[in-house]
């Protein structure tokens, strides 16, 4: 006889009168355990959660809500909502295509139209320019840090710095800079090279170039650092093999370092996109979008009519619309750009 | 240890609970104003109460405030004589107070008894959502003894607010300046003006400044025209009926453009702001960079802000300024001696106590008048206290004022932030060379129809 077969005959009785009492009721240790464990897991899901999807509820689903249905109104923004009177659909039509009354049509155009599509192609014409501009400069730069060299860390903090600079101090620097009679344009004389006729930030044509010169002094650093630490990510091994083989140092960044940062680079870009989208402080603090909208946002044209025209109801159609487009860039990209990368991560994590 | 994480996330939870609740609640609050903790139905006499003031004279960069002190000093004689009354006062930035805090207070029903009021048609907007107290009979001697500058604070026939200090703009500009440039006469009609800009270049002066990144001193001058070209009846119903067909309007515009073709402006005045550091235009003029600038009747006050703060630098500064009003033009049928002008009032909240209407009266009253001109040097309303203005500048333009076929309050008070901003908008269109006459009109026309 083993140790075990004694052990076992040893407790026999005991198991029986358990086994025997289990049978009496319906429910098995085990599956008593089991629901416990269920409701103990709701309930910490729910004591978790909770806080946090009430606040998401309170500040964002229910604004939200109440936007959508003061874009159906016409009211005064100074006005008790009662006021209001519901006008249906008219305050999109008026945004997107000057309205549906053909007698109306012309000025409200030229009123309302005009700056939402100018607001509209502001945005897109950023979030292009920042995949054409921003993303190369941005990465070659992230290369070239890459490498180890003395003062690294020093020019990684300088390169860091404007995005780190709250926007409205950062703003108030560049309308000193850029001042009709501040530095820079003292600085462009002296070169004797001409500057904007009416001003950097305020020329019809300039402006608008001006201000992404300004959006992209602030927001590079971000990239810079995301693509650092995608490069940090790099296995060493990988390069170092590649030139021991004999590739140059640019063969091993364009067939080595930047495949691998791909998941990085697609992460940043749509950050980039929806920051696009939204993009209002900076805009505002400049000047409002500028005195002529040449750098009207979206987001600015928002504002302007909300809380400085007033009009509550049509505020409200541009804060949903902006809501849909960045929905909607949100969806198309994570379905057609990052689904490698999800479907990736999923397959991993198998 | 677990208990205790526990206890706390009952309380996280329960305290989003409670936002989330108020969030909800937040709507119906704003809706009924009459549940404001004010207490207004109890005015049993002698009962202690409180009155809240909210104004807008803040202290400058050089730390004075001589309007806010004597705000004070006001406040303190007046709960002096009735010790049941405390008031309490916030001094509040201008376009903090104008544009967030006081439609915001109103709208949830917890509002100051007494406030900053600019009349035209932001008082209009504030009588339609029933916010404000009528005080055409409580009030009725003191609107008579003030006269036609209340005209702003009323509305159908109703008075909603009373103003201390009510003042017309002009071309300000510097003796030194003209002088150099050969100029003797301050120009009276638009041909004269336009010789004095063209002397003024000759001697490589600046002429005018204007400060159009800030959209309304660039306003101003096509409100200027619009007076000139637009019949009385025209502009002064153009505020309720929102009807800019007569072609007065794009004739406004026309003549602006041609004025601006004349380049009598700044290098980059669409970058130019008006009254902040020493590029701005009001800091141009001021340290005599360029000769003129068309402002109300505070900018001698802005002016001073660009000097070191003695009192000879101020004594300087006043000898060598200079003011004429609106030159005339050619046509039109506005009256040539027609002004634009705008004020500063106060107004009490439906809700407030009936010493708000006593204690606003107590503010305009002719002995409060001429203290606050002689220690703050506002411009009063009360004509009883017109001797205690003593700047000389101060005194003519009081003088054009009284002598004016009308006064028009400034356009886009009178229109309200809706019609009043597009047209802003329109304007500056025309300065940066984006947009022309009609489209101001047509801007205003669709601002219109919308509200």
């Amino acid at each position: 006889m083993t140790a075990l077969e004694a052990s076992g005959t040893g407790k026999g009785p005991v198991a029986d009168a358990k086994a025997s009492a289990a049978g009496s009721t319906p429910v098995t240790p085990a599956q008593h355990n089991a629901r416990k464990d269920n409701r103990r897991k709701w309930i910490e899901i729910a004591i978790f959660v909770g806080p946090a999807l009430l606040m998401f509820l309170a500040f964002v689903v229910f604004p939200m809500v109440m936007a959508a249905r003061y874009s159906l109104y016409k009211w005064d923004s100074r006005q008790p909502f009662e006021l209001a009177e519901f006008i249906g659909l008219d305050n999109y039509t008026r945004a997107l295509f000057g309205g549906t009354d053909p007698e109306t049509q012309e000025i409200f155009w030229k009123a309302y139209a005009e700056p939402f599509w100018n607001a509209v192609g502001n945005n897109a014409q950023i979030i292009a320019l920042s995949m054409l501009v921003q993303l190369p400069i941005a990465m070659l730069i992230a290369l070239v840090l890459n490498r180890k060299f003395p003062g690294r860390s020093s020019v990684r903090l300088i390169i860091f710095a404007p995005y780190v600079l709250a926007e409205v101090t950062a703003g108030l620097m560049w309308l000193m800079l850029l001042d009709p009679r501040g530095p820079v344009t003292q600085m462009v004389q002296g070169l004797g090279l001409p500057t904007p006729p009416q001003g950097w930030l305020e020329d019809p044509t300039w402006g608008f170039w001006t201000f992404f010169f300004i959006v992209s002094w602030k927001y590079i650093g971000l990239a810079i650092i995301l693509f650092l630490a995608g490069l940090a990510g790099v296995p060493e091994e990988l390069q170092e093999a590649a030139s021991i083989d004999g590739a140059s140092w640019w063969q091993v960044q364009w067939r080595i370092n930047i495949p691998l940062i791909g998941p990085t680079v697609r992460v940043w870009a749509f950050l980039s996109i929806i920051g696009s989208i939204q993009l209002f402080d900076m805009a505002w603090v400049l000047n409002k979008g500028g005195s002529t909208n040449q750098y009207a946002t979206i987001a600015t044209l928002m504002v302007d009519t909300g809380t400085q025209r007033n009009d509550g109801g049509y505020a409200s159609a541009l804060a949903i619309i902006m809501f849909i487009f960045s929905m909607a860039a949100a969806l198309l990209y994570l379905t057609l750009v990052m689904r490698r990368d999800n479907a990736a991560r999923a397959r991993k994590g198998a | 240890m677990a208990s205790m994480r526990k206890a706390s996330a009952a309380v996280a939870f329960a305290a989003s609970a409670a936002l989330l609740l108020a969030a909800c609640s937040s709507d119906d609050a704003g809706n009924d104003p009459t549940d404001a903790p004010t207490g207004g139905e109890s005015s049993e006499e002698k009962e202690p109460v409180t009155l809240t003031w909210w104004h807008n004279s803040v202290a400058g960069d050089n730390g004075q405030n001589d309007l806010g002190d004597y705000w004070q000093s006001v406040a303190d004689a007046f709960t002096a004589e009735n010790p049941h009354v405390t008031i309490e006062i916030e001094q509040i930035q201008n376009e903090d107070l104008q544009r967030t805090r006081i439609p915001l207070a109103l709208q949830s029903g917890d509002a100051p008894d007494l406030f900053q009021a600019w009349g035209g048609g932001e008082l209009a907007t504030q009588v339609e959502s029933g916010y404000l107290m009528d005080l055409s009979e409580t009030l009725a001697d003191d609107v008579t003894r003030l006269g036609g500058s209340v005209a702003p604070w009323q509305y159908e026939g109703s008075t909603y607010g009373l103003p201390f200090q009510f003042g017309v703009e002009g071309i300000w500009y510097r003796e030194s300046l003209f002088e150099e440039a050969g100029i003797t006469e301050e120009p009276a009609t638009m041909a004269e003006l336009n010789e004095a800009v063209q002397a003024l270049k000759d001697a490589d002066i600046t002429p005018i400044a204007v400060g159009a990144a800030d959209g309304w001193p660039a306003a101003h001058w096509w409100y200027n025209f619009a007076l000139r070209s637009c019949p009385q009846d025209v502009v002064a119903s153009a505020g309720t009926t929102f009807d800019f067909s007569d072609p007065c309007w794009v004739e406004a515009g026309t003549q602006l453009e041609e004025f601006i073709g004349t380049n009598p402006f700044q290098d980059q005045y669409i970058s130019t702001v008006a009254q902040t550091g020493a590029t701005s235009s009001a800091g141009l003029v001021a340290t005599g960079e360029a000769a003129m600038e068309l402002m109300g009747h505070w900018n001698v006050f802005v002016y001073e802000g660009f000097t070191d703060g003695s009192d000879e630098a101020i004594a300087a500064l006043h000898d060598d300024l200079g003011w004429f009003p609106m030159p005339a033009t050619e046509g039109g049928a506005g009256d040539p001696s027609a002004a634009l002008g705008g004020g500063d009032g106060f107004a009490c909240y439906v809700d407030a106590p009936p010493e708000c209407a006593e204690f606003l009266s107590f503010i305009v009253s002719d002995e409060n008048q001429a203290g606050a001109a002689e220690a703050a040097g506002i411009l009063p309303v009360a004509p009883a206290a017109a001797e205690a203005v003593t700047n000389p500048v101060l005194v003519e333009l009081s003088q054009v004022a009284g002598n004016a076929a009308y006064v028009q309050l400034w356009l886009d008070t009178s229109f309200g932030t809706n019609v009043g901003g597009a047209m802003n908008d329109g304007i500056v269109g025309i300065f940066a060379g984006t947009g022309d006459a009609q489209d101001v009109v047509d801007l205003m026309t669709a601002a219109a129809l919308t509200q």
